[in-house]
Order: C-alpha cells, then sequence, then structure tokens
C-alpha cells in the first residue's frame, strides 16, 4: 500500500499500519532547542482570509509570526479560527508575494514586468489619469473592487470624479438575497447573517453548504444546534457535509429549488400550519399569497424537482409544528439563475409565515445603537455624470453591478469606459464569461490592479501596485452587527514585508499625485482611526489591546411578544406582497420559473466552496495548498461506470460553447444527482507567477461563459452550463 | 495524576479541517507531514447514504506498541499518563511507526519519529491542544477523566463510546461518541 501523507488527510478508508516510510538523512538532532527564543508577543487584528471577519490573535516570536488563533471576545471567531484563518501565516510569507510596484513593458498580458519604485509607478498611472479625464472626463475611470481596499479607492475615484465602481459581492454573490430581504423586511440579513442557529430547533438549508463553507460563528452555531438535536433539512444536489448530517437530504433537481419553496408555502398555508397571530400582526398580503401558491400543490413540485411529495408534506409539516423557531437560511452566494430575487422572496415569506423573523431560532434583530459615519474626509466630491453602477435594474444595490461596468467598457453607452482599476479582486475567477471580461480589458487604456498576489487578473494590468498583508497593515474600522453592535479594528502585527504599502497609503499617494490631497486629511491612517474611536466615544488604546469592543446594551435580538414592532418597508410591514415589485412590473409575488435542463449526456455544471480555500485567492497559499492542491471533478458512481471513467482519471470539461476546462481529476462518488458535475470554485490559476496554483484543477469560472440576467436586482445565474466529459486530457 | 483523554463527538464535526492546520501551526509540523487528520467514510448508493466525519490523531494507549517496540526508550509514557517522543533519544529507526496500528506516526525529516503530544506544552500552560481549542464543532473534547466533573468524563458518563480497532488492545484514550440520530454511519 503505498500513500502519500497527503493522502491521509481525507480518505474514504482507513487501514492501519500502513506506512510508506521514505529514507530520510538522519541529522544530529543534539543541537535542536538550544537557541534560546525571547518570550512571544501577543497582538490582536482583524482576519481578511475571507470576508468573515474574525478576530485574531497573532503571536510573534522574533518578529515573525508563528501562529494566529480566535480572539475569544470576539462574536465572529469566538476564541476559534478556521483553516484559512490558521493559514493566514502561508498568505504573509508566500514567496510568490507580489514585492514591489511592476510596470508592464509589453502589450497586456504579456506580464513582461519591470520592477519600479512607487514614485515612478504612482507617477505613470497619475499621468495617465489625468490623460484620461481630459479626454473623456473623470467618469471613464471605474473600479472593480472587494474587501477592505474599497473603502480608499472608492473615495479616490469620486474625489478625481468618477462615481463608477462595482463590487462582485452584490450581482455575483449576495445581491438577490439582499434585495428580496430589503423587498419583504426592509432590510438585508446581514454580513454575517444574522442568523439565530443555537436556538434552532429546525434548519433548512437550500444549497448552503455549511462546513465546506467555513464561515466561523455560522458553523460554530450549526454545529451546536445539530448537537442539540435540531432536525435539519438539506436541500441540495450534492450529499454535502451538512447533508451527512441531515434528517432529511433532499436531493432536489438542481433550478427547481423555488417549486420546493412555493410547495411547502402551500402545505403551510393549507393545513392551517403558519403562525396566524404573528402573520396578522405584522405581515401584508398574505391572502394574496395564499391565492397564488394554491397551484404548487406537492404533487406538482414531485414532478419538477424529483422530491416525492409525500417528503414535502412531511418537511413542511415539521417547519409548521417547530415554528417560530425555524432557522431557513437564506443563503448566501444567491447567483444562480434568471429569477434569484424571486426564488429568495420565497425564501423570505416561508420565513415570515412562520413568523420566524425576529423570533429565537430564526432571525435575530439589527442590534439598537447606530454608529454615525464618519469619513475619510469632509471635503466634498465633484459633480459628475450619472453613474453605470445599477444599470437598468430597479432593485441593485449599492455596490454595484459589475457586468454593467463590463458591458459599458465595451459598448461605450452611455459613455466610453477607458480605465480600470481592480483592487482586491481577481476578476477573471470572479465575473462569468472571460471572453467578454478579456474583450472590454482590450478597450482599455488603463488597467491598474492593486493586490497582494500576481492572480492571472492581476499581471493583466500595465501597473501593479503591491498592496501588504492584513498582518502588516491598519484598515478602516470594522462595525460588526452581532446580536449586540460591536467594533473591531485591523492593526499591524508585523512591519511590512518587502516594498509593500498598505491599500490607504496607495489611494492617499495617488490622490496626492492628482491635486486631491485634501481628501486624505491626515498624514497616518491610525490618526483616522483614532478619531473615529473618539467619535464613537470608545477608547481607541483600549480598541488597539482588545481588538474588539461591543455595546452589550445594543443587543435586542428578538420582536417581544405584543411588541408594535414596525418594519423598514414602505407599509412598516413584512411585505409578503410586494406593491413596490408590482410599481416595476414584476410578480409581486413569487411565480414559479422552468429552467432549461440538460440534454442527454450533458450535464449541468454546479459550483461550491471548500472550507480550505477562499476561492482563487488562497490556492496558492504555502499552508492551505497542502490541503487541497487542486479541485476535483465530483461525477456520480453509475455516470462514471457507464462511460468507464474510474476514481482518480484525469478529464476535460467541455462546455456548450466548446470551451475547454483544464485537466481534471475526476471524483466518482455516489454523494452526486447523475445529471450535474461539481467544482469547488477558485483553481486552475492560469498565472505562472503562482508556482503552486498554476494549472492545478479546472476553473469552473472558464467553463460559465453564459449567464442569465435576473431583470429585478442585475444578479446573475451562473448555474446555466453544461458540460461534457471528455477523457482526452 | 491527570488522566487526560479526548473525546471526540462525531456528530459535531463539519469537516473544516481547522484542526489540521491549527496543529501543524502549533507544532511546527513540517511539510507534508500531518498529526491528525479527518477522516469522510460515506456508505450506500445514491440516494440513501450515510456518512461520518472523524478526527484521527495518536490514541495515546494505555498499552502503547510503539513504547514496546521503541528500542531506546524514546516513546515512553510521560507522568501525566501521555505517551510522549523524547527526540535527543529517538535514533529514527521508525519501528514505532510501523508498530502503531493507527498510522498516527511519521518520520520527522530531522531524523525522529514524531506525532501528536496532546500539545503537552500547552497543557503546561493550563491551556487545552490546539485542535480541540480552535475545532469549529466543539467536536473535540479534551480533559482528565479522573476529574468526575469534566466534560469528557460527564460525556463518557451518559453516552456510548467506542474506540478504534478495539482488537487490538491498545486501550486508546481518544472516544468516539454518537449522541443521536442525525445522519451519519
Amino acid at each position: 500500500m503505498s500513500l502519500t501523507r497527503r493522502d491521509f488527510l481525507k480518505i474514504a478508508a482507513v487501514t492501519g499500519g500502513a506506512v510508506a516510510a521514505t529514507t530520510p538523512v538522519v541529522k544530529s538532532v543534539l543541537a535542536l532547542g538550544k537557541k534560546p527564543v525571547s518570550l512571544p508577543q501577543y497582538v490582536p487584528t482583524t482576519c481578511e482570509m475571507c470576508f468573515w471577519r474574525c478576530g485574531v490573535i497573532a503571536k510573534i516570536v522574533d518578529g515573525r509570526v508563528v501562529k494566529l488563533d480566535g480572539n475569544p471576545i470576539h462574536p465572529n471567531s469566538r476564541g476559534k479560527l478556521c483553516a484559512r484563518g490558521h493559514g493566514g501565516i502561508g498568505l504573509l510569507y508566500d514567496p510568490d508575494r507580489l514585492k514591489t510596484p511592476l510596470i508592464n513593458t509589453g502589450a497586456r498580458g504579456e506580464a513582461k514586468f519591470k520592477k519600479a519604485s512607487w514614485d515612478e509607478a504612482l507617477g505613470i498611472v497619475a499621468e495617465k489619469m489625468k490623460k484620461i479625464k481630459e479626454n473623456y472626463g473623470a467618469e471613464s475611470i471605474a473600479l472593480l473592487t472587494h474587501g477592505t481596499i474599497s473603502t480608499y479607492f472608492i473615495h479616490l475615484l469620486q474625489a478625481y470624479g468618477s462615481p463608477n465602481f462595482a463590487f462582485p459581492s452584490f450581482a455575483l454573490c449576495r445581491g438577490a438575497r439582499d434585495a428580496a430581504f430589503e423587498i419583504t423586511f426592509g432590510e438585508a440579513v446581514g454580513n454575517p447573517e444574522r442568523l439565530d442557529l443555537q436556538n434552532s430547533k429546525v434548519i433548512v438549508l437550500i444549497g448552503s453548504h455549511l462546513g465546506e463553507n467555513a464561515h466561523n460563528s455560522q458553523c460554530q452555531e450549526f454545529a451546536e444546534a445539530v448537537g442539540k438535536g435540531a432536525t435539519l433539512i438539506v436541500l441540495d444536489p450534492r450529499f454535502s457535509t451538512a447533508a451527512g448530517k441531515a434528517k432529511y437530504w433532499l436531493p432536489i433537481k438542481p433550478a427547481t429549488d423555488l417549486a420546493i419553496l412555493l410547495a411547502w408555502t402551500n402545505v403551510i398555508i393549507n393545513e392551517g400550519l403558519y403562525d396566524k397571530d404573528y402573520v396578522l400582526k405584522y405581515t401584508y398580503g398574505f391572502a394574496e399569497v395564499a391565492q397564488a401558491v394554491k397551484e404548487y400543490t406537492p404533487d406538482w413540485a414531485e414532478k419538477e424537482t424529483d422530491i416525492p411529495a409525500s417528503l414535502i408534506v412531511e418537511t413542511a409539516k415539521i417547519l409548521g409544528k417547530n415554528k417560530p423557531h425555524i432557522l431557513i437560511h437564506p443563503g448566501r452566494h444567491t447567483a444562480w439563475y434568471s429569477d434569484n430575487v424571486q426564488r429568495q422572496r420565497a425564501v423570505a415569506i416561508l420565513i415570515a409565515i412562520l413568523g420566524a423573523y425576529g423570533r429565537p431560532g430564526g432571525i435575530y434583530l439589527n442590534p439598537k445603537k447606530k454608529l454615525e459615519p464618519v469619513f475619510l474626509s469632509e471635503k466634498d466630491y465633484p459633480d459628475h455624470k450619472p453613474a453605470l453602477n445599477k444599470g437598468k435594474y430597479p432593485f441593485a444595490g449599492e455596490e454595484g453591478v459589475t457586468h454593467e461596468i463590463v458591458r459599458a467598457t465595451i459598448t461605450e453607452q452611455p459613455y466610453p469606459v477607458k480605465a480600470w482599476f481592480t483592487t482586491g479582486i481577481n476578476i477573471m475567477k470572479a465575473m462569468p464569461n472571460q471572453i467578454d471580461t478579456m474583450k472590454a480589458i482590450q478597450k482599455l487604456d488603463l488597467l491598474v490592479a492593486v493586490d497582494m498576489m500576481p492572480y492571472e487578473s492581476v499581471i493583466l494590468a500595465d501597473i501593479v501596485f503591491p498592496e501588504c498583508t492584513y498582518l502588516e497593515r491598519h484598515d478602516d474600522l470594522f462595525v460588526l452587527k452581532e446580536r449586540a453592535l460591536g467594533v473591531s479594528i485591523r492593526q499591524p502585527v508585523v512591519e511590512p514585508m518587502y516594498d509593500t504599502k498598505p491599500g490607504w497609503w496607495i489611494a492617499k499617494e495617488l490622490g496626492k499625485r492628482l491635486g486631491l490631497s485634501e481628501h486624505f486629511p491626515w498624514n497616518n491612517f491610525e490618526d483616522f482611526l483614532k478619531k473615529k474611536a473618539q467619535a464613537w466615544e470608545i477608547d481607541y488604546s483600549e480598541l488597539s489591546k482588545k481588538g474588539y469592543i461591543d455595546f452589550p446594551e445594543s443587543a435586542k435580538p428578538y420582536i417581544l411578544s405584543g411588541e408594535d414592532y414596525k418594519f423598514k418597508t414602505h407599509s412598516g410591514k413584512i411585505e409578503l406582497y410586494s406593491k413596490e415589485l408590482k410599481e416595476h412590473g414584476f410578480d409581486p409575488v413569487p411565480k414559479y420559473t422552468k429552467h432549461e435542463q440538460p440534454p442527454e449526456g450533458w450535464f449541468r455544471l454546479i459550483y461550491g466552496r471548500s472550507p480550505v480555500h477562499t476561492f482563487s485567492r488562497t490556492t496558492n497559499n504555502p499552508s492551505l495548498w497542502e490541503l487541497m492542491e487542486e479541485n476535483v471533478a465530483w461525477i456520480n458512481a453509475k455516470i462514471a461506470k457507464s462511460i468507464g471513467l474510474k476514481h482518480g482519471d484525469y478529464i476535460v470539461l467541455v462546455n456548450q460553447d466548446g470551451v475547454k476546462s483544464n485537466k481534471v481529476k475526476a471524483k466518482v462518488t455516489e454523494r452526486i444527482r447523475p445529471d450535474c458535475i461539481y467544482l469547488v470554485h477558485g483553481f486552475g490559476s492560469t498565472s505562472k507567477l503562482l508556482h503552486k496554483a498554476y494549472l492545478r484543477g479546472a476553473d469552473d469560472q472558464q467553463l460559465i461563459t453564459r449567464y442569465a440576467i435576473d431583470p429585478i436586482g442585475g444578479t446573475v445565474g451562473m448555474r446555466v452550463n453544461f458540460v461534457k466529459i471528455t477523457k482526452e486530457v | 495524576m491527570p488522566k487526560y483523554v479526548m473525546v471526540i463527538d462525531v456528530e459535531k464535526c463539519i469537516g473544516c479541517m481547522a484542526c489540521v492546520i491549527a496543529c501543524k501551526k502549533e507544532n511546527n509540523v513540517p511539510e507534508e507531514h500531518f498529526r491528525t487528520r479527518v477522516v469522510e467514510e460515506v456508505r450506500g448508493e445514491f440516494p440513501h447514504l450515510r456518512m461520518e466525519l472523524r478526527s484521527e490523531l495518536c490514541n495515546h494507549c494505555e498499552n502503547a506498541p510503539c513504547i514496546d517496540a521503541c528500542p531506546t526508550r524514546a516513546s515512553h509514557r510521560a507522568k501525566d499518563g501521555t505517551v510522549q517522543i523524547d527526540r535527543v533519544k529517538c535514533i529514527g529507526c521508525k519501528a514505532c511507526i510501523l508498530a502503531c496500528p493507527y498510522d498516527a506516526r511519521y518520520s520527522h525529516p530531522k531524523g525522529f519519529a514524531d506525532k501528536c503530544s496532546f500539545c503537552d506544552h500547552r497543557l503546561k500552560e493550563g491551556k487545552k491542544p490546539a485542535c480541540v481549542e480552535t475545532c469549529l464543532g466543539k467536536s473535540r473534547i479534551f480533559g482528565d477523566i479522573e476529574e468526575p466533573k469534566s466534560e469528557v468524563a460527564e460525556l463518557l458518563k451518559k453516552y456510548d463510546s467506542s474506540v478504534r480497532l478495539e482488537f487490538a488492545g491498545t486501550r486508546p484514550r481518544v472516544f468516539y461518541i454518537k449522541k443521536q440520530f442525525a445522519g451519519g454511519l
């Protein structure tokens, strides 16, 4: 039996005793442990290995970070970190990091980089920006951005006269959910979501694979609820880790989730299992919902979803009996089909009729306290042409819609876009249809990337600015809306390595060269943070020492019995029926949309997360790479057998437009339906400068050449691509 | 004297792998080697499936074959009852690696055998092992079974437990519990 140690990490069956013993050189061990080491230092900060913003305590020995642990007083980490959080050390010491500013001396995409000083690189960018502003107006500079760095670069571009920016987190991720909750409850469900999992009696996951997405505090509460015996109902075409814990795994036919949601609503209303007092007191439009779901019977849903009607009824009754302590997970990445917002509306309506919003075990309320915004500067931004950000989508969020920036760049409508800044985002891996993205990039006069690693999108840039990692910089304070309101600080735990700089510094220095110094009225970012803390009546030195401070009296998680609670909607009630949607010409109550299913011989491409990686951002991280070097294509065992495919064989996936993936190993498994193939997102890097991640695994995004746009919020449906398996590698 | 044990509540393991990397960083485990792992076992055919996620590590056996196999007494029982390796005494002969029925040990590139120590250096500071500290699901529970009020003692009193390869007669100190039906095998 010859297995490598890595195979032992996660294998299906284990036999004892077998060891693949290599022959290491035996060195003297007498010298071990003799070197005196200084006492460790511990510095709290906020993690950036994903977007959860956990509190971290860094252990530093002799100027080197040796361990990262969860901050016990921080509500997002509660003394624990996920694998990625621990792997932050891998990012800090990744030899492939961007180390100096870079200027591309070849054609765009050639990545013929010359090292440059900050002064030279900033100077070139400022000159080009001035020219673009002269010729086309400042609005023709757009920003695609993600994470904390967004604050500084949105500010910089607005100060320069451009309102144009978009985050992938709206249209490509949480947007549909947020829009649906705003329409229904008058507010989004938050990030982290305000889920009272620890008190839930029934948990419903609709494609959410908690555990595989290691959202720290949410996973903690999820496991706690499972341990306490909460009934778990999982809708997923794949037997996810969470499905493995479920009493009911409903392996639903992809693209039919809305059918089950509507059928559940039908049963709960027909059987009188909804929360009558709650519905009467807090909701608007129940009769219209009751009327609309009449046609969506369990028998009808069975035909759509492949889930037996009897199970739909049984699970609906469990929801009804355990109300209001029901947690229907509102989802996170909800960019699936053309009806994303309506599907998420159906989730919201179900939550509402079960009386689970503002109730124990459901969705808890926002904290009572608000912290007034403190702006980077008080100076007004100049006037500008209308922003591109929201396109023609009436319910698009403030984060903007990425594909609108791409569209406007290609079509030059309503006005030309000639420069992009990409900050903290690997656009080739985040956005669908890489061909369109490349088309847009070729039209630009200037492409600037600010990041820590040379991702494939970063090396497309004309100028690259290397940001230091989250362990080496200050960032803006984080306001966290857990049960109580709190503030979390990010501060350097070690000095920046190489010639890297914090995002705020890069924006400020560029601003200086554009004549915008007045918009950055602080020398050091810590000065600004201190001012902000003072405005919020927080002791900065205490915050710096503890990492997190909260306002315990701000917590008000539940609607009290009989309370005259006002929702932030137009009617002040939960809008089961939405006049607002109706006014814009959309269905005021969700209706089922039938989506195309893959033809014979084709599979729907579905994708998701690994607990040890954050999209493409960590695939080169040495600490995490070791846990998962490449993704695998999950293929149903019967299908594999029928085409003679063995577990571990390399295959290539080809989509309906003829786009071929990189080679990827087949995971032949019972854990997936026969009509789909699953990939963990973010692999198959095409950047040669990422020595570990380069061409490892397949890139799902490359195969997502088609996407359906949801007309309500402009969110993108990315689960509409079909692939075939080829064995020619 | 304390008698340290680990209880693993398999239902609460969500397979997040935080334990694996926390252990590596805490103990400076070299590349490509691990002191603990998460094993995933699936049974059945689509769509009738069962799955178990199980953390595995050194069992700190009461009847430890590694100690018997060690020619230099590098592998030994420490005063707190845990099984430890004295790196200076270890000659890298790998006898213990072969003797362990749990594949819990590996050969460190610097020439000695290495394995989970229950983070004895942390225990001395009053902390829990790194994997326990960071376990998102609180699936790993650690403590002194001689302390009747300890969480481990109470869990083992309350629930049926099992050990890996009971027939090997090694009397492991890592116990697995399954509290109730919630999927699982």
